[in-house]
């Protein structure tokens, strides 16, 4: 089972369910991927040993001038203007490349190959004393696009099939591009959220991504729950979207969090909730 | 006229709440333009009470569309997509609006010429009235791209007004992150206030933000927000920012207060007085100070 854990607003507690939820469920070997990979955090609290990193990046082109009759269609072609051709010379922009291919496949005399452009790592290892496996994705400061590291990391440590591990995908913040590249392909998203204003503004936007967008099954942990309003609540109700466990507003937790402790070894009572969140989601993905 | 903007790296470290508290404090001395730049989770308009005055279409690209009576399905769109974004089927195929970025490989290579390139609506984007000055915020739409784009158009507007009436500060809330909504936030302003918590993550994050800044020319500030959350993180954001040169403007206490205020829709410098509100004010004083110079 692939569980994507989200929220639209930032700093609502995705990670902090995330590490906590894989925790409680070791007994489902599970494989943990941390997706933010803008603002990688989870190893701060799995402390993982990592034992494989590779490089990635994407497709961009490179131009063999000796080759290149200047026509300029690969700059006709490219939709992100990316390459440009001015007189007898070819720039390219491999911040605003997009890696499709277009341009060399367009080229009339096949003056253009790909090459690597680095933008960023992506590792593996195991953390929990072994008990689960960690893997994490980091881009490189000044890149715009994180969408091809999420989707390397996902091809490279995804199993083809799960056979009963638990796959938990911690999601980056917003409801952008990197979101989707991180929902597709969950058997369920779990979207966590605080019971303000704030929150319920991106939670609905959220819900839309998640269920309306690529049809896929959702619950909601509240978190702090206790501050804010009832806004969340109503409209859980409403839209028929389970609220699967609340956390409440505990200063212990927030400290906890801040020391980069878990909740599940800090507050052990916390252990029993978490495996029955898991249970929750097994529940809403057979349903 | 000079251009803030508020970001932080990790997500919820109290950007908007920033935000919301200076556009009310500068607006008391200053003339303000405000800009939500948060584009795929904005917020600042909540905390606002903004009187909407004009909405405008965002198209941020082209999608492919295949034309089902033309397309024979012989299968080369998907064979040169790099994005997963064709979908086939026995008669003709079709394209996965989420999954494409309008890259046109598809256009170019189709044979019968069954495929187009449409124009997307991908969000929207707004100019609204508020107390404290006039607001440019926008809405993308689930789960598009383009964020960055979005976040330039926003700009856009909002620094065409400010050039027109001629105000002092352009007040921008910014995304989190570091990638192309941030970048696109961030090129070519006066200063960045960082908003930073006391938590492993947030020291982790604050270097990478800064990193960020640095590497696009932005001189940045820090202010710590639920400074009393962790003392010992809060030490060790001073003595980071002390090393990297980077002045801290200011430290916020934790405080439920806040969070009282959003579900008002309030900053929380009008919702009362309190230690909040004044380490506000405190901070408002060290970045106008700095964005002014």
């Amino acid at each position: 089972m692939i569980i994507a854990v989200a929220s639209g607003k930032g700093g609502t507690g995705k990670t902090t369910v995330a590490v906590n939820l894989a925790l409680a469920s070791v007994s489902q070997r599970p494989v943990f991927l941390d997706c933010d990979v803008e603002e990688p955090n989870a190893a701060l609290f799995f402390h993982p040993a990592i034992e494989e990193r590779r490089r990635v990046g994407q497709q961009i082109p490179h131009v063999d001038l000796g080759r290149c009759t200047f026509c300029g269609r690969c700059a006709e072609v490219c939709q992100y203007n990316a390459i440009a051709v001015v007189g007898e010379e070819v720039m390219v922009f491999p911040q605003l490349c997009h890696g499709c291919g277009s341009c060399s496949l367009n080229c009339p005399v096949e003056a253009i190959r790909e090459e690597t452009h680095p933008m960023g790592i992506i590792e593996r290892g195991t953390a929990a004393e072994g008990a689960l496996t960690f893997a994490q994705g980091t881009m490189n400061v000044g890149e715009a696009m994180a969408v091809p590291i999420i989707s390397a990391l996902k091809r490279w440590v995804v199993p083809a099939e799960t056979d009963g591990r638990l796959v938990i995908l911690d999601s980056p913040p917003g409801n952008a591009c990197p979101v989707v590249e991180t929902m597709r392909g969950a058997d369920f998203v779990l979207l966590v959220t605080e019971p303000t204003p704030f929150g319920l503004h991106d939670l609905r936007v959220a819900v839309e991504v998640a269920r309306d967008e690529l049809g896929l099954p959702v619950g909601v942990v509240i978190n702090r729950d206790g501050v804010g309003d009832e806004g969340v609540e109503a409209y859980c109700e409403a839209e028929d979207v389970p609220i699967l466990m609340r956390i409440p507003q505990d200063r212990r937790i927030a400290e906890v969090y801040a020391e980069g402790a878990t909740i599940v070894e800090a507050l052990p009572e916390y252990r029993k909730r978490f495996g029955t969140l898991y249970r929750a989601i097994e529940k809403g993905v057979g349903s | 006229m000079k251009q803030l903007v508020i970001l932080s790296g990790k997500g919820g470290t109290g950007k908007t709440s920033v935000a919301a508290s200076l556009a009310h404090l500068a607006s008391q001395e200053l003339n303000l333009v405000l800009a939500d730049a948060d584009v795929d989770a904005s917020n600042l308009d909540l905390v606002l009470d903004p009187t909407r005055r004009e909405t405008h279409d965002f198209a941020g690209g082209k999608g492919a569309v295949i034309d089902p009576a033309a397309c024979t399905a012989c299968g080369i769109c998907a064979g040169v997509c790099r994005f997963e974004a064709i979908v086939p089927g026995e008669a003709a195929y079709r394209v996965d609006d989420l999954a494409c970025e309008g890259c046109a490989t598809c256009f170019y290579q189709c044979p019968v010429e069954a495929i187009r390139m449409a124009v997307r609506q991908d969000g929207e984007w707004f100019r609204s009235r508020t107390r404290f000055g006039p607001l440019f915020h926008a809405h993308l739409f689930a789960g598009r791209e383009n964020s960055g784009k979005l976040v330039t158009q926003v700009r856009q507007a909002a620094r065409a007004l400010a050039q027109e009436r001629a105000v002092d500060l352009i007040l921008v809330d910014g995304p989190p992150g570091i990638g192309c909504p941030v970048i696109a936030a961030c090129t070519g302003m006066d200063l960045a206030l960082l908003v930073v918590e006391p938590t492993v993550s947030g020291v982790h994050d604050l270097e990478r933000i800064l990193a960020t800044t640095t590497h696009f020319g932005v001189p940045a500030m820090v202010a710590i927000n639920k400074a009393d959350l962790n003392v010992d993180h809060s030490e060790r954001i001073i003595a980071y920012c002390r090393d990297e040169g980077i002045p801290v403007a200011g430290r916020v206490p934790y405080d439920t207060v806040v969070t009282e205020a959003m579900v008002q829709g309030q900053p929380v410098t009008t919702y009362g007085a309190g230690e909040v509100a004044q380490a506000m004010v405190a901070l408002w004083q060290r970045v106008k100070e700095r964005v002014l110079a």
